[in-house]
């Protein structure tokens, strides 16, 4: 079983490929001195690696491999272009394939915060007009990192349901394909407004979902860890067993919906692991109980691990896998019982995506 | 009205590897308008240099006869026959 997993970075993507998923090969970079915030990959036709792609001088893009990285097309014209005139685009934040049952559509979520959709793979998109158009939108906000659309979560089986989540927007709902929109943020508390409840304006770092648990959510907030049963309805905390509420990553296991990984960040002003140690955080009872993680990782680590720098592959005994700001990889064959290093001394890892390499 | 563009190293990719090109500018010639007849002829070049509402990328200077268009009149700085654009990624980063 081959192994690759992308890692993209402030100044770049590597590759890392396995067969034992203990000692790794990396490549890269490829797009040197471009960031690289959200890669995917797509396994439903063939085996595309997609990268959204920024230089800080030239601009947005995004990039399309069907050769693992050996080559790489980009299109001429932007793939991605606002068609309003009041915004361009600044940086793709995610891109996300569709189920099997919708070839060649892919998401993409952008800074600033809106949703496009391409049917042909990814080579071009489509601004989704419903949700920029929300009444909602002049009042979100622009987390630190800017603001964006940075979590689409296509439903595995209904085309017209998509979830969204944007930093100091919230989780937004879609059930007719886009053209109305729904925020979802009952329960999520907003500490930082004088109303901590309000009906838009959570600081969701991330969200993830089950294909085969439709109806249930778990998102990881700008402290606050929730799960929803009901589609996004209503959200519930399940951040009693963990040593604290504050990160980003937030991944569910590829076989198991009651199995969780997160990545406990000590504080919104203390942004560094519990005690200052490397520890990915799993729950097998949906957020009930939380166990640390560690055998392998470092007990002095004052790094952090990004929103979209954590993930699983999918092999029988799934992999887990995280990148760091102070550039570390490290991956688990054994659903984070053990952890290896894949890489170190890279620039700040912001995404990171494994796959099972069809044989 | 012909005018030279000169094109850094970094980006020559896109141009076939040209370090300049010759275009013909329809009057009244502008850096705009210079600007629109390459894209017409490199797009990829073009989105590199302008987002998708033309604005100038933040970090790409363009000189005109030796001075940066922000300084004149930006996209819309006459080009008289002859004119030198030259393409500068301007220094930033870390």
């Amino acid at each position: 079983m081959t192994v690759v997993v992308a890692i993209g970075t402030r100044k770049g993507l590597w590759l890392a490929r396995s067969e034992d998923r203990v000692s790794w090969q990396v490549d890269g970079p490829h797009h040197a001195m471009q960031e690289v915030y959200a890669v995917a990959f797509d396994s439903r036709e063939g085996l595309r690696l997609l990268a959204g792609v920024s230089s800080p001088h030239f601009g947005p893009g995004v990039s399309l491999s069907d050769d693992l990285g050996a080559s790489w097309e980009e299109s001429s014209t932007p793939p991605i272009a606002f068609p309003v005139q009041d915004a361009s685009l600044e940086r793709v934040w995610q891109l996300q394939p569709a189920p099997a049952s919708q070839p060649g559509v892919v998401w993409a979520g952008t800074q600033p915060s809106a949703l496009f959709k391409s049917t042909d793979g990814g080579r071009s998109f489509e601004f989704v007009e419903g949700l920029w158009n929300h009444p909602h939108r002049p009042d979100w906000g622009e987390g630190f990192g800017g603001q964006a659309v940075h979590t689409i979560v296509p439903d595995p089986a209904d085309p017209d349901r998509v979830l969204v989540a944007m930093s100091t927007g919230g989780v937004y709902r879609t059930a007719d394909g886009g053209k109305s929109w729904e925020a979802r943020n009952k329960g999520i508390k907003a500490y930082f407004y004088p109303d901590p409840w309000p009906e838009f304006g959570q600081c969701v770092h991330k969200v993830a979902q089950h294909p085969a648990l439709a109806s249930r959510f778990y998102a990881q907030n700008h402290h606050g860890v929730y799960r929803s049963d009901d589609g996004g309805d209503t959200w519930q905390s399940i951040a009693a067993g963990l040593p604290t509420d504050f990160g980003f990553a937030m991944v569910v296991h590829p076989h198991d919906p009651d199995t969780i990984f997160t990545f406990p960040i000590e504080a919104d002003g203390r942004r560094f692991p519990p005690e200052g140690k490397c520890r990915v955080y799993r729950s097998t009872d949906a957020g009930a109980t939380w166990t640390a993680l560690g055998a392998g990782l470092p007990d002095t680590f004052y790094s952090a691990v990004m929103r979209d720098a954590m993930c699983t592959d999918d092999a029988p005994v799934s992999g887990v896998y995280f990148g760091s700001r102070s550039g570390e990889v490290y991956a688990s064959p054994d659903e984070g019982e053990t952890w290896h290093q894949v890489a170190a001394h890279l620039p700040d890892v912001m995404a990171v995506r494994a796959v099972v390499v069809p044989s | 009205m012909k005018v030279t563009v000169l094109i850094p190293g970094v980006l020559r990719g896109v141009v076939d590897g040209a370090a300049s090109v010759e275009v013909d500018v329809p009057p009244p010639a502008t850096l705009g308008a210079a600007l629109d007849v390459l894209a017409a002829s490199y797009p990829g070049l073009d989105r590199r240099l302008r987002d998708e509402r033309a604005g100038l990328r933040r970090y790409v200077n363009f000189y005109v006869n030796g001075e940066e268009c922000r300084r004149l009149e930006g996209p819309g700085t006459p080009l008289p026959e002859g004119t030198e654009v030259q393409i500068l990624p301007s220094v930033a980063g870390g």
